[in-house]
């Protein structure tokens, strides 16, 4: 019978409910020679293809929406793709730390460059990309590959584990102590889907700072997409400086899922600056696993437009006699909008804890808004465990004042708002970094 | 020489007639004290004069170097040479002293000179120390957050720092005295004779006579419902101290009380 009842069902919605999907394909992913990344690599496709894109009706998700994520359109970039693009800006290349960089490795679309000064790697610390790092390191890479962040764990996880073509491979070794800090730079310009996967392993009693940031020129009508997996240990009595900048371009749609595991007394201070995408979607969690492990998060974030950024952290204590502490700052303009959700767990028998938490937000245009959701989940009962969260406005009293000073207004904004995320700059003991939060906030307030 | 002149103000907060119409002209070099009781219109004048939005001017001029400063913004007014003390300072989180006093004499600079590449750092901090020391103020002061978690003597020697760093040709002191114990009072007020000369023109607005004791004023007036009602040399703010503002209020109630 032709389909006259097909017509009718096919203008109800029910039809609708057919799941959109990207355009990727077994043979996107990169073909590893080393066994455990094959392996690893093949489980994630599975999961990638078994997973749902993110509905709202999902609460991790509830108030980021992926309707207008231009699933079908994203594409892999092919090897050296990057060389008909814009080249990375020499200033994303200066060290934001210290004079000088001990390595750096610089990643572009299909392609990838490294850099290592030889004092270093004397040292047997190890600072190289994937590719290199399953046929050199296989022992290294199978230490932490996929063993803090599993691909099952959603479906940006699965599709950054099955299809990272640019990710990087950090090793200390024990008792091993690095001043100079290393960095990394993803550049990413064009239509692409960019995919990394970053692991660092700090092994025992060892020492490093390690700068990662992501930059990409803003192309309005690019269909440019990050999906990112960070994957840290931080071993016993080993200390790790780990700060994330990302300054993509105002259309990029970027997701990360990062963790970080601590071993017994380990320690991890952990900042974050978000200036940049159209929409992000980052889980960040801390594993205190050892007893007397401390970790620090601190975050920064300024959007202006219609960018949306959320940030969903979790502070994990499952050892006794673990610290955490975690404040996230941001500024909003526009019609931006900001998520934090933050959640510590204690989990029974982690006596002796101490967790804090603090949102804080500033509002500086009618049509912004900030959603801050704190959550406590406790299972001890000797722990001591608080949270904030606050929203703001910028208020006329304290503009007033600067004003009568022979400040403009402009100005006396600008002030406010950098003594806003004064505390978050206080947390940040590199000059470089802080200068770089400074210009963008000088940047965002200026237009 | 300049001068502040207000002629004729007028000004409502919420439908509220405040100042009924106030005429004062002080002159650089001169030291004018504004008295009366709480509730009159001193502060209303203070705000007014540096342009706080929430004070609507109904009539009247304020003129100063030739301008009608109620036509000018409230950092326009600054740089143009008036001040402010405030009652109440206000506290901004996170902006030290210094960066917060650099960035209002570079705001300065920049008007006059818009080519201004800002106070160079050394001869900033030299200026800054030189002001602090005027005031007996610890260093430390300087990276302190403005205001932030300061005691109310700490608050107003921080009004008058601003003021020496700023060094305006007309400030305006708003209950400057209030809430400060004797030895801060005494600070203050050797720290404002300091800066005093010929100058600056200050208009001090004060509820009590004990800060006239430190800070001699040329000329008194009091303020009583809204206007200026009485005028006169040092001897007024004496008479005041000795019968308080009761005569005030007989001699210019219009409607008796009770």
């Amino acid at each position: 019978m032709p389909g006259k009842p097909k017509v009718v069902v096919s203008k109800t919605r029910r039809t609708r409910v057919i799941e959109r999907d990207f355009a990727f394909t077994n043979s996107d992913v990169p073909i590893a020679k080393n066994k455990s990344l094959a392996s690893y690599r093949a489980q994630a496709w599975e999961a990638f293809k078994r997973l749902p894109i993110p509905k709202t009706t999902e609460e991790p998700w509830r108030r980021t929406d992926l309707r207008k994520l231009p699933v079908e359109s994203f594409v892999l970039p092919a090897e050296g793709a990057y060389k008909d693009l814009a080249p990375v800006p020499k200033d994303l290349l200066k060290p934001l730390i210290a004079d000088q960089h001990g390595g750096q490795i610089v990643f572009m679309p299909g392609g990838v460059k490294v850099e290592l000064e030889d004092s270093i790697s004397k040292q047997g610390v190890i600072f190289t990309d994937l590719e290199t790092a399953q046929e050199k390191h296989p022992d290294l890479l199978s230490r932490i590959l996929g063993e803090v962040v599993k691909p099952e764990e959603g479906k940006f996880a699965a599709l950054a584990g099955a299809l990272a073509h640019n990710g990087l491979l950090l090793y200390v070794p024990k008792g091993v102590q690095i001043e100079q800090p290393l960095h990394s730079v993803y550049w990413g310009p064009g239509a692409f889907a960019h995919i990394s996967h970053i692991l660092v392993l700090v092994d025992e009693g060892a020492s490093i700072t390690y700068v990662h940031e992501s930059a990409s020129p803003t192309e309005p009508d690019s269909s440019t997409m990050h999906v990112g997996i960070v994957e840290i240990k931080v071993e016993a009595g080993a200390n790790l400086k780990f700060v994330e900048l990302q300054s993509w371009g105002k259309h990029v749609w970027n997701f990360s899922h990062e963790r970080a595991r601590l071993g017994r007394d380990a320690n991890l201070d952990w900042i974050f600056g978000a200036i940049g995408s159209r929409l992000t979607k980052n889980f960040s969690e801390l594993d205190l696993a050892g007893q007397g492990s401390n970790g620090r998060m601190s975050g920064f974030y300024f959007t202006d437009g219609n960018q949306h950024l959320d940030h969903d952290t979790q502070q994990n204590h499952f050892a006794p006699n673990t610290t955490s502490d975690l404040l996230f700052k941001g500024a909003l303009k526009g019609k931006s909008r900001s998520v934090w959700q933050g959640m510590i767990y204690v989990a029974p028998g982690a006596q002796k804890t101490d967790g804090y938490q603090a949102n804080r937000n500033l509002i500086l245009d009618e049509q912004a808004r900030a959603d801050s959701i704190p959550g406590l989940e406790i299972l001890a009962d000797d722990v001591r465990c608080t949270h904030g969260a606050t929203i703001g406005n910028l208020e006329e009293e304290p503009l007033f004042y600067l004003k009568s000073r022979g400040i403009p207004q402009e100005e006396a904004e600008r002030l406010v708002v950098e003594g806003f995320f004064d505390p978050i700059m206080q947390r940040i003991p590199f000059e470089g970094v802080r200068a770089r939060f400074q210009s963008a906030i000088l940047e965002k307030m200026l237009k | 020489m300049s001068e502040l002149v207000i002629k004729n103000l007028q000004v409502s907060i919420d439908d509220n007639e405040i100042l009924k119409g106030v005429n004062l002209t002080v002159k650089q070099g001169e030291i004018h004290a504004l008295m009366g009781p709480n509730g009159t219109g001193k502060s209303t004048l203070a705000y007014t004069l540096m342009g706080h939005p929430h004070y609507k001017v109904t009539a009247g001029e304020v003129w100063f170097k030739e301008e009608n400063i109620l036509e000018m913004k409230p950092d326009e007014r600054a740089r143009k040479g008036i001040f402010l003390a405030f009652q109440y300072p206000v506290a901004i989180p996170g902006v030290t002293v210094a960066n917060f006093l650099r960035t209002a004499m570079n705001a300065r600079r920049k008007a006059q000179n818009p080519e201004d590449k800002g106070i160079p750092l050394p001869e900033f901090r030299k200026l800054l120390k030189e002001k602090m020391d005027i005031l007996q103020m610890d260093h430390v002061f300087a990276g302190r957050y403005l205001n932030d978690g300061f005691s109310g003597g700490e608050k107003k020697r921080a009004e008058i720092l601003q003021m020496a760093t700023l060094e305006p040709e007309i400030a305006i002191l708003d209950e400057t005295d209030s809430g400060l114990d004797i030895d801060a009072l005494r600070i203050v007020a050797e720290g404002v004779n300091t800066l005093t000369g010929p100058d600056m023109g200050v208009l001090i607005i004060t509820h009590y006579q004990r800060l006239l004791n430190y800070i001699k004023p040329d000329f008194v007036h009091v303020m009583y419902n809204g206007l200026i009602v009485e005028s006169g040399g040092p001897e007024l703010a004496l008479k005041l101290e000795d019968q308080g503002y009761d005569w005030i209020r007989e001699k210019y109630d219009s409607v008796p009380v009770g």
